[in-house]
């Protein structure tokens, strides 16, 4: 069984908040940075599909339409591995609070959709601990589809999974491809252990729930930046 | 992807050939693990030659006179290697000379090159019933890995999605005839070729036989595991080159199996 960062003894803390395209992860997530920082805390964010690197070869990769559910999985563990090893594990050992705006759950719900074995998903991200507090942003699928409508005019292709063909109108697709992503995290979320936040309420209320959770399972008194 | 032939290869000009070609019989193929998402090995109809040994070996002459031997008997095929997809091959490139990834990201950084060349190169070909030569498959990246103490069970299941080759075959040289290889070659040592990144020794000549002797110990491992056909690589070009022949004629008349390579999991 995988073990989260403070069973396996760092210093650090790991946050994580998952949830699907236009669930308002980013905003939740900054509005946390925040209050984190202005407490004079060590506070560190990390974002999914980041590392320099490897996105250039994912841009590529999604721009020409080249990936494969396969190379599409490795290629988004590869740029997850790059920044586990050179940035979330120095910075667990230093002691950092870590938040991360998705994590391998992300990939689990994503490549098994796309129809890689989930055996072989959890295999590649062997590697990496659990968060120490995952939550996860439900919110009906009309509301985010709402919001990436407003947004921009068409879903991404990948986003909408029309690499799977279940649709050739993007809206639909992307509908359908959402809807398949939230039953593989709504049945992750026993076992992982998630903290499901309601998406569709206001964004200080939904706030307001993360800072107390944080606050109560978290010793923030340890977090801050030394002072000399 | 095509490589020309670098040597004049096998047999010589005006040397007049039988018009018969032999038709291999079909044999199913097998995924290492879980395999590749709707793709059913049975489909595969081609064979799968791999040539296994590091820089200095003589792989890449002999992949070169098998293909034109083998196109000499009629049969098509298809040249793969390490670092030639057209998704990553580039920024894999970018990332060895900066040397700035860890080992893990390594690892997936050449198994993402492997897929995309397994699925766009290997398997249609393997389907179109294609002799597919490989200089190097996924046997010298697990063994770097290994090397690198990265987990052996985790590398299995990463390359799970592998096709079982048809045959492997390991060109052997001692560490010795490597090291005059390679300054006959190239008057250097290439840095991961002598390990570098793993710190055994600051001296390069050190550092290339110490790590040589890990990853020799390594292929030997999984020589055994995994069914390679071991071969003396210090042997003469040609004599290295007949053998091969030898070897892939006999399984290609399907009286001998070639590789008895054992599935692990």
């Amino acid at each position: 069984m995988k073990q989260t960062f403070a069973e396996l003894g760092f210093p650090g803390r790991l946050l994580a908040v998952e949830g699907l395209d236009g669930s308002g992860k980013s905003t939740q997530i900054h509005l946390l940075q925040r209050w984190l920082e202005l407490q004079g805390l060590k506070v560190f964010f990390s974002e999914w599909n980041s590392s320099d690197l490897v996105k250039a070869a994912t841009s590529k990769g999604k721009r020409r339409h080249l990936l494969s559910p396969t190379t599409f999985s490795l290629i988004h563990a590869t740029d997850f591995a790059d920044r586990y090893e050179r940035q979330l594990i120095p910075l667990m050992r230093a002691g950092y609070l870590v938040l991360c705006d998705r994590y391998v759950f992300t990939a689990y719900a994503r490549d098994t959709v796309r129809g890689c074995p989930e055996a072989w998903v959890r295999g590649l991200y062997g590697f990496a601990a659990l968060p120490d507090l995952t939550f996860f942003l439900n919110a009906p699928l009309e509301v985010s589809e709402a919001r990436i409508r407003d947004r921009r005019q068409e879903p991404k292709y990948f986003e909408s999974g029309m690499d799977l063909r279940l649709s050739s109108d993007p809206h639909e697709s992307f509908r359908m491809f959402q809807g398949r992503l939230l039953e593989q995290y709504l049945a992750m979320s026993t076992e992982f252990g998630f903290l499901v936040l309601d998406a569709s309420l206001p964004v200080e209320a939904q706030q307001s729930v993360l800072r107390q959770l944080v606050a109560a399972r978290i010793g923030l008194e340890s977090f801050h930046v030394s002072k000399r | 992807m095509a490589k020309r032939n670098r040597r004049d290869g096998v047999g010589q000009a005006g040397q007049s050939l039988p018009p018969r070609v032999v038709v291999p019989p079909r044999t199913a193929k097998r995924f290492l693990g879980c395999g590749i998402p709707g793709v059913n090995p049975e489909d595969l109809t081609g064979r799968l030659i791999v040539v296994e040994g590091v820089d200095g070996s003589g792989r890449s002459t002999q992949i070169a006179r098998l293909v034109h031997w083998l196109e000499g008997c009629g049969h098509a095929t298809v040249q793969v290697g390490l670092k030639r997809s057209s998704l990553v091959s580039e920024e894999l490139e970018l990332a060895k000379q900066g040397n700035i990834l860890g080992h893990i990201t390594m690892s997936l950084f050449y198994a993402t090159d492997f897929a995309d060349q397994l699925e766009n190169i290997m398997l249609p070909a393997l389907k179109a019933g294609f002799m597919v030569l490989a200089d190097r498959y996924i046997y010298t990246p697990m063994v770097r890995d290994l090397v690198r103490g990265l987990d052996e069970d985790w590398l299995m299941n990463l390359y799970g999605m592998a096709v079982v080759p048809d045959a492997v075959f390991y060109l052997n040289v001692s560490s010795e005839e490597l090291v005059q290889r390679n300054f006959a070659k190239n008057h250097t040592l290439d840095y991961w070729e002598s390990g570098m990144d793993l710190g055994l020794s600051r001296d390069m000549f050190d550092s290339f036989v110490k790590y040589q002797a890990l990853v020799r110990r390594q292929f030997r491992r999984l020589a055994t595991t995994h069914g390679f056909t071991l071969v003396d690589g210090e042997q003469s070009v040609e004599a290295v080159t007949e053998e091969l022949q030898r070897k892939i004629e006999s399984m290609l008349q399907g009286s001998e199996p070639c590789s008895k390579a054992v599935n692990v999991h």
